[in-house]
């Protein structure tokens, strides 16, 4: 599914050297009769069927025969085959195969492949990544996808959405889906009720290893578009990095104050952990940069392969030996850097080296060891800097990781009116629980709570 | 009792029909919006949907212009023009309603197919994709039939009658004695034809009035912005 020649998401340059969506310009989606089908959205079995199980069968009257719960698709009712799907990969459990089928593979020299196989495990959760430059919102034809200009959260206006697909298949990361109840397209809306709240996203709010941070970025809106037309596919990290302005800058803030930009704003955007880790200590990337997207979710390489492959061998009587061990880790570097800067591998090896530093710092610190501190500044460190990274990214506080302002929509609009409601209208058919939860159902036929319980609840699991 | 026929099915039903087009398009963009949609089922089903949607939607756009220059425009404005009577049957009507409508059909038979027999398709159609569907089949057929049976009829001109009544329509007096003549594939074609324009602004037809003409020229990236309160 991530294979982008295939499936034709993003931006590409064409001959004049302007930036065009990889699925092809504006006439041809019109003229070719792009909207009659789309030719390249994925089909249902390119991700899997979703089924459920004929549990009734297990509970019937007593058989000559053990009794056996079939596979029965969730959209026809009908029996069904179980196939491997994209979504079955469980650890090593048929890796070599999908290894082979990863496209950031091929980027990368063929030697290095079965060595990556052996070295580490990585999990990557792609979301929305709200980009700069989304494609999704530059192929909706009907112009239902926007960017909102407070914010910068992508959003899909249900209202003008008439389900012609192109964002689906415009987004690389192929984060918009296709409601089939609707008929419409949904996508992440990075909780954007919360957000005007000031309060995090449910899925960072609620990271068990309290890995996602929130913050503010000031950009320059209007290089966006030039940013994205950078020939070179590894420059286009910088291109992004560029765009992002100092919220220390005196012009800068004088320039935003101007512009309608609330002073809460800029002093969050000067707080922004995202400012620190993405442009002061350079060590988050985004994902997939070659895309042309200027995406905003922003990724810190794992270092856990490469510390398990040198730590234990005296590093820290030696921190000198992370810059070899680093490099040495050919295999995480190169791949990482195909995943996350376009193939920029000397940025990610900063990064890494600066983190693995700072790790040997502190651990030298907390332990009482001796730590010849000048070798900080060889990664672009200080004991100060390198003690407020360690807390930033280790402790991480609720209020060090999101750093959100409120949007104050009682000024623009009558907030009196909104009290109580969910900041957003109901949708009948947006949530399948209604239609597929059984106690629901069981409930809105009358049945009473303790009938649904005596029902559901038996030998000893909970089936709903 | 012939007349009241008459005037039942050449005046007061068209006009019913395209009252309840009228009506269903405003209630349908004014307050049910979201419910707007292309009802795609592309997801479910690729191969077929693809030669089937394409050569339909072809056929279909072929067709429409066709009506539009054999009902809405006179038969002396195309004579001004130097187009003769036979030249205009012939190439127009024949020719290429014929090719259009062949195009709509045999898309139309493949979506219907694949409709009724994908079962994927069939359990995620609503009742009105069927109906839609089995009425678009039926209309195609008997339009290209009727143009077809063009021949078999050399003293009739549709463009002297049944043109001509279609355009009283919009003038608010048709003459239904002009549809005495008509032949009858000609009649159940014309009804059937009606029939979809009632019932198109309450089905998946209505995506056929958001055709997002706008996207050619405006800019890719859109932008939004709450007003700001006075």
């Amino acid at each position: 599914m991530e294979d982008e020649e295939h499936y034709r998401g993003g931006w590409e340059l064409n001959s004049k050297g302007k930036l065009q969506l990889k699925a092809g310009n504006k006439l041809n989606k019109v003229g070719l009769g792009k909207i009659f089908y789309n030719p390249n959205m994925p089909e249902l079995d390119d991700y899997y069927e979703p089924w459920t199980y004929d549990y009734q069968t297990l509970f019937g009257p007593e058989k000559k025969h053990q009794p056996v719960a079939r596979a029965k698709s969730q959209i026809t009712g009908q029996t069904m085959t179980l196939t491997t799907g994209p979504n079955w990969d469980d650890d090593l459990a048929g890796s070599p195969e999908y290894v082979k089928q990863d496209p950031n593979m091929d980027k990368i020299e063929t030697d290095i492949k079965t060595n990556f196989e052996q070295a580490f495990m990585m999990y990557l959760p792609r979301l929305c990544e709200h980009c700069l430059n989304a494609p999704c919102v530059a192929s909706c034809p009907s112009g239902a996808m926007y960017k909102r200009d407070e914010d910068g959260i992508v959003l899909v206006d249900q209202e003008r959405c008439r389900g012609w697909r192109m964002c689906m298949t415009g987004c690389p990361y192929k984060k918009v889906y296709f409601n089939w109840k609707t008929n419409k397209a949904e996508k992440c809306t990075f909780c954007y009720p919360r957000i005007e709240e000031g309060e995090p996203t449910v899925c960072a709010e609620t990271c068990v290893g309290r890995i996602r941070y929130i913050g503010v970025m000031l950009y320059d809106a209007d290089r966006v578009e030039s940013a994205a037309e950078t020939p070179d596919q590894s420059k286009l990290y910088e291109a992004q990095l560029d765009l992002f302005l100092d919220p220390n800058d005196p012009k800068i803030i004088e320039q935003a104050l101007a512009d309608g930009i609330s002073e809460e704003m800029i002093e969050c955007a000067q707080r922004s952990p995202i400012y620190r880790m993405a442009v002061k200590e350079k060590i988050a990337f985004p994902l997939h940069p070659e895309y042309r997207t200027m995406p905003m979710v922003w990724y810190i390489p794992p270092l856990s392969p490469i510390m398990n492959y040198f730590e234990g061998r005296d590093s820290i009587n030696n921190p000198d030996m992370i810059f070899p061990g680093i490099d040495e880790m050919r295999v995480p570097v190169d791949y990482l850097a195909s995943l996350l800067t376009g193939g920029n591998v000397p940025a990610i090896k900063s990064a890494l080296y600066k983190l693995a530093m700072m790790r040997l710092y502190m651990r030298a610190k907390t332990s009482g060891r001796d730590f010849e501190t000048a070798k900080l500044a060889r990664v672009g460190l200080t004991e100060n800097t390198a003690t407020s990274l360690y807390r930033l990214l280790a402790i991480a506080k609720y209020e060090d990781r999101f750093v959100i302002p409120k949007s104050h929509k009682e000024k623009v609009e009558d907030a009196q009116s909104e009290q109580g409601t969910l900041g957003y209208d109901e949708c009948k058919g947006c949530s399948l629980a209604p239609q597929h939860g059984s106690m629901f159902k069981k409930a809105e036929a009358g049945e009473s709570t303790n009938q649904i319980y005596a029902e559901s609840f038996y030998g000893g699991i909970w089936r709903d | 009792m012939a007349d009241f026929g008459s005037i039942l099915l050449w005046v007061i039903f068209p006009y019913a029909m395209m009252l309840s087009f009228i009506f269903g398009t405003i209630v349908r963009f004014v307050w049910f919006r979201a419910g707007i949609t292309a009802v795609s089922s592309e997801m479910l089903e690729k191969r077929k949907l693809m030669i089937g949607s394409l050569v339909f939607h072809v056929g279909i756009i072929l067709a429409f212009f066709g009506h539009v220059l054999g009902i809405l425009i006179p038969k002396s404005w195309t004579e001004f023009f130097g187009i003769s009577n036979e030249m205009y049957h012939l190439f127009g009507s024949l020719m290429m309603g014929t090719g259009a409508g062949l195009l709509a059909l045999a898309g139309m038979m493949i979506l219907t197919y694949r409709r009724f027999t994908n079962a994927r398709v069939f359990v995620t159609s609503s009742w009105t994709d069927l109906v839609v569907d089995v009425a678009l089949l039926i209309t195609i057929i008997l339009g290209l039939a009727s143009t077809l049976s063009g021949p078999l009829f050399p003293k009739f001109d549709y463009r002297e009658t049944l043109s001509v009544w279609a355009r009283q329509l919009f003038y608010l007096s048709p003459n239904w004695h002009l549809m005495s003549g008509v032949p009858v594939i000609y009649k159940l074609h014309v009804i059937c034809g009606f029939l979809i324009f009632g019932f198109f602004p309450y089905t998946r037809l209505v995506h056929a009035l958001t055709l997002p003409w706008q996207y050619i020229f405006r800019r890719y990236i859109v932008y939004r912005r709450k007003p700001k309160a006075d």
